[in-house]
C-alpha cells in the first residue's frame, strides 16, 4: 500500500533532477511531451480536410504516400498526424473534471465524516455499480454525441468514485497529523483547512492519478469509436480504427498500416502516461525506488 | 488504495454491542413470520418470498451488524441503478413500436390499426403511462420475473443463454492470468533489480498500457493476416455453425477453439498488472520479521517461498481480483464485438441496436449484480481473511 510521504521531505530543486534522473520516466516524458506537439503542430503545417487521391485507393507505402492511403485515397500519414486532437483533449477534459470531482467529495467525506461521508460513501457504491463503459455505450447510441466537451464531461462524471475513496482513505491518514491539528485550533475553517493544508499536501499523489485517469478516458473514449456508438464526425484515430474496420482493412495487406498506425498511436501514448506514472511515483514516493 | 478498505474500516471501528440473544432471535423471527406471511398474500412467488422476509427481518433487527447493513447498501444499490436504467432507456428517442408504426403507416394503414398490430407484435406497449411500466416492472423484477424480449422470449431465458459464454471465456481468462501474473510477480520479487524483473516489468506495463479491444484487433491483423496462424471467418463466433451444444469431447474443443483469441486478448492486457501487484505484495511480505525468523531456524527456500511469503502476499490481493471479477463481466462487450463471440456483451451491443428496452434492462442488471456481489464479496473477505482488520483500528490509514 503507497503510504503517502509529504511533500516537505521533497526538497522542490530537486524534483526536475529525480524526474531527469530516471530513464523511463524521460522516456515517457518525451513520448507525450512528442505527441502533444505533433498534434499541436500538425495542424499548423498540413491541409487539415486530407484531399483524397481518388487514384491511389488502398495503395500501399510508397514515397508520395509513406504510410500509404486509405479507402478513399487518403494520407494515412496526414490522418495519423492530425488525428490525435480530439483524444488528448477529451482524455485530459475528462481526466480534470473526475479528478476534481474525487478530490473535492473525497477530502470533504473524509474531514466531515458522518452523514455527509455515508452518503458520498453510497453514492460512490451506486455511480461504480453502473458499468460505466456499457453505460456510455448505452447514451452514446442513443444521442448524437457530436461535441467533444460533452463526451469528456460524460466520462468524467461517470469515473470519478474509485479515485475518490482513495483520496479519502489518504485524508483520513492526513488530518490526524500536526500540521492539520494546528490549523484546526487556528480555527481556518473547514475549506481553508481542507484545501489549503490537506489536499496540497497530496499534490503528488493527485498528479499520478490524473494521469491514470487520462489513461483510462481515453480508454473509454476509443472504446466508444471503435464500436461505433461515438458519432463518426471529423478524423481522429478512434474513428480511423473505426473505419478501417468497417472498410475490412484487416483483410487486405495495403490496409493493415491504415489500421495499425492508430492502434500504434494509442498503444504509444497509453505507454508514455504509464511510464511518466511509474517515475512520477518513485519521485513522490521514495521508499518505491528501493523495491 | 482499493475501493473496498474503507468498508473493511468501517467494520473495524464499528462498536461491538452485544445483542440481547434470545429476545432480539424472536423479534427477528416474529418480523420474518409476518413479512413472510404478507409478502405471500400480496401474490409473490415462494422463492421471493422467502429473501424478502430475510431481507426485512434482519434489516430491522440487527440493524447495527456490519454484514447486515452491508447487504441492505447493495440491495439499496441495485435498486436504485434498476430504476435509474429503467427511466434512462425510456426517456431516449426512438423506440421499436414507433419505428414499426410508421413503416406501417407508410404503407397506407390507418394509424389505430397499425398501432393495434404493433401492440400484438411486441410486447411492449408505449401507450401506458411510465409510472405503470416502472411498477410492473419492479414488481415483476421482485417476483424474479424480467420480462420478455421484443420477440417474447422470455429475458432471464434469453440471458441463460448468453451468461455461461462470458463466465466461461472471462473466468478461464481470468485463472489464467491471476496464475502466470501471481507466480511472476513472486520471481520478481525474489529476483528485484535482475534482467527478469525489468524485462517482465516493462513488457507488463507495456501491455498493461494496450486497451483489450485494440489488443484484440492486433491479434487479429498479426495473427490472422500477417501470419495466417487462423483464418477470422472460422474462429468467430462462439461454436462452429454444424456442432449442437452438448457434453462431448468433439463440441468441448471445439468451443474451446474458439474461445482462445478472446481470452489471449483478455490474458495478455492484464497478466502485466497482475503482476506487478504481486512483486509490491511479495517485497512487502520478504521484508517482515517472521521471514527473516524462518530463515534463521534453517527453513528451506521453497518453503518458506510457499508458506512464509506467498500466502501472506496473496492475502491482500484477494479482495482485489474479486472485485476485478465483477468488473470484468461488464467490461467484455468490446473484445466480444470484435471476435462476434455470443456472450452477454454482444448480445447487448444488439439488444441497444434493437432497442430492445426488457433485454438492456435485463442485461445491465445482471451485470450490476455481478459488480454489487463481487464488491460484498471483496468487503467481506478482508475481515475474514485477515483477522488484524476486525480488531486493530488503526488499519484503516494504509
Amino acid at each position: 500500500m503507497s503510504v503517502l510521504t509529504p511533500s516537505p521531505s521533497i526538497p522542490r530543486h530537486g524534483l526536475f533532477y529525480r524526474l531527469t534522473r530516471n530513464k523511463v520516466g524521460v522516456a515517457g516524458f518525451i513520448i507525450v511531451g512528442g505527441i502533444i506537439a505533433m498534434t499541436l503542430i500538425a495542424p499548423l503545417l498540413l491541409d487539415t480536410s486530407v484531399p483524397g487521391d481518388a487514384q491511389n485507393t488502398w495503395s500501399g507505402p510508397s514515397a508520395q504516400h509513406w504510410l500509404g492511403t486509405d479507402n478513399a485515397g487518403k494520407d494515412v500519414l496526414h490522418q495519423v498526424l492530425l488525428g490525435g486532437g480530439t483524444v488528448l483533449f477529451v482524455g485530459m477534459t475528462a481526466a480534470a473534471i473526475t479528478t476534481i470531482i474525487a478530490v473535492v467529495f473525497g477530502a470533504l467525506a473524509a474531514y466531515l465524516r458522518g452523514p455527509v461521508d455515508s452518503f458520498l460513501l453510497q453514492a460512490t457504491d451506486i455511480v461504480m455499480t453502473v458499468p460505466q463503459i456499457v453505460l456510455l455505450a448505452v447514451l452514446g447510441s442513443f444521442f448524437q454525441l457530436t461535441s467533444p466537451t460533452v463526451l469528456a464531461i460524460l466520462i468524467g462524471c461517470l469515473s470519478w468514485p474509485i479515485l475518490m475513496r482513495s483520496i479519502r482513505a489518504q485524508v483520513l491518514s492526513l488530518k490526524e497529523r500536526e500540521f492539520v491539528e494546528a490549523a484546526k485550533l487556528l480555527d481556518l475553517g473547514t475549506a481553508r483547512v481542507v484545501f489549503a493544508e490537506i489536499v496540497p499536501n497530496m499534490a503528488g499523489y493527485i498528479l499520478i492519478n490524473f494521469i491514470i485517469a487520462v489513461t483510462n478516458a481515453i480508454y473509454a473514449l476509443v472504446g466508444m469509436y471503435v464500436l461505433g456508438l461515438a458519432p463518426l464526425a471529423g478524423a481522429n484515430w478512434g474513428i480511423m480504427i473505426r473505419k478501417a474496420w468497417t472498410y475490412g482493412a484487416m483483410s487486405l495487406p495495403e490496409g493493415t498500416l491504415f489500421m495499425m498506425a492508430p492502434v500504434a498511436m494509442i498503444a504509444l501514448l497509453q505507454l508514455g502516461l504509464i511510464m511518466l506514472t511509474r517515475s512520477l511515483e518513485e519521485v513522490f514516493n521514495p521508499r518505491l525506488a528501493e523495491g | 488504495m482499493v475501493a473496498t478498505d474503507t468498508d473493511a474500516e468501517e467494520a473495524a471501528t464499528l462498536p461491538r454491542r452485544r445483542y440481547g440473544g434470545w429476545s432480539r432471535l424472536a423479534a427477528g423471527a416474529a418480523v420474518w413470520l409476518v413479512s413472510a406471511v404478507g409478502s405471500y398474500l400480496l401474490g409473490l412467488g415462494w422463492i421471493s418470498t422467502l429473501l424478502i422476509a430475510t431481507f426485512i427481518a434482519s434489516v430491522t433487527c440487527y440493524w447495527g451488524s456490519y454484514l447486515t447493513k452491508r447487504v441492505a447498501r447493495a440491495v439499496l444499490a441495485i435498486a436504485i441503478v434498476a430504476t435509474g436504467v429503467f427511466f434512462m432507456v425510456r426517456l431516449l428517442p426512438g423506440n421499436p413500436v414507433d419505428v414499426y408504426i410508421a413503416k406501417i403507416v407508410a404503407e397506407g394503414v390507418p394509424y389505430e390499426q397499425a398501432a393495434a398490430q404493433a401492440a400484438a407484435f411486441y410486447s411492449f406497449d408505449p401507450g401506458t403511462p411510465l409510472w405503470q411500466q416502472y411498477l410492473q416492472y419492479m414488481w415483476g423484477l421482485l417476483n424474479g420475473d424480467f420480462g420478455t424480449t421484443l420477440t417474447h422470449v422470455p429475458v432471464l431465458e434469453k440471458i441463460g443463454g448468453h451468461l455461461p459464454w462470458t463466465l466461461f471465456s472471462v473466468g478461464l481468462a481470468m485463472i489464467i492470468s491471476v496464475s502466470i501474473g501471481l507466480l511472476l510477480g513472486m520471481i520478481m520479487a525474489y529476483r528485484r533489480g535482475g534482467v527478469i524483473d525489468h524485462s517482465i516489468s516493462a513488457i507488463g506495463s507495456a501491455l498493461h498500457a494496450i486497451p483489450n479491444y485494440l489488443m484484440a484487433l492486433m491479434i487479429v491483423v498479426i495473427g490472422g493476416v500477417q501470419l495466417r496462424l487462423f483464418t477470422l471467418a472460422d474462429i468467430r463466433g462462439t461454436y462452429s455453425a454444424g456442432q449442437t451444444p452438448g457434453l462431448n469431447m468433439e463440441f468441448i474443443q471445439d468451443a474451446m477453439y474458439h474461445a482462445t483469441l478472446p481470452v489471449l486478448a483478455y490474458v495478455l492486457t492484464t497478466v502485466g498488472t497482475w503482476a506487478l501487484i504481486m512483486k509490491a505484495s511479495t517485497t512487502q511480505a520478504l521484508g517482515e520479521d517472521y521471514v527473516m525468523v524462518a530463515r534463521a531456524r534453517g527453513l528451506g527456500g521453497g518453503r518458506i517461498g510457499s508458506m512464509y511469503v506467498g500466502r501472506n502476499a496473496v492475502l491482500p490481493l484477494v479482495a482485489q481480483i474479486a472485485t476485478q471479477a465483477g468488473f470484468v463481466v461488464g467490461g467484455a462487450i468490446f473484445v466480444e464485438i470484435i471476435f462476434a463471440y455470443n456472450g452477454v456483451g454482444y448480445t447487448l451491443y444488439r439488444a441497444i441496436n434493437d432497442r430492445d428496452y426488457a433485454l438492456i434492462q435485463g442485461l445491465l442488471l445482471v451485470i450490476t449484480i455481478t459488480v454489487v456481489f463481487a464488491n460484498l464479496l471483496a468487503d467481506l473477505s478482508y475481515g475474514l481473511l485477515d483477522p488484524r482488520i476486525r480488531t486493530a483500528g488503526k488499519e484503516e490509514e494504509s
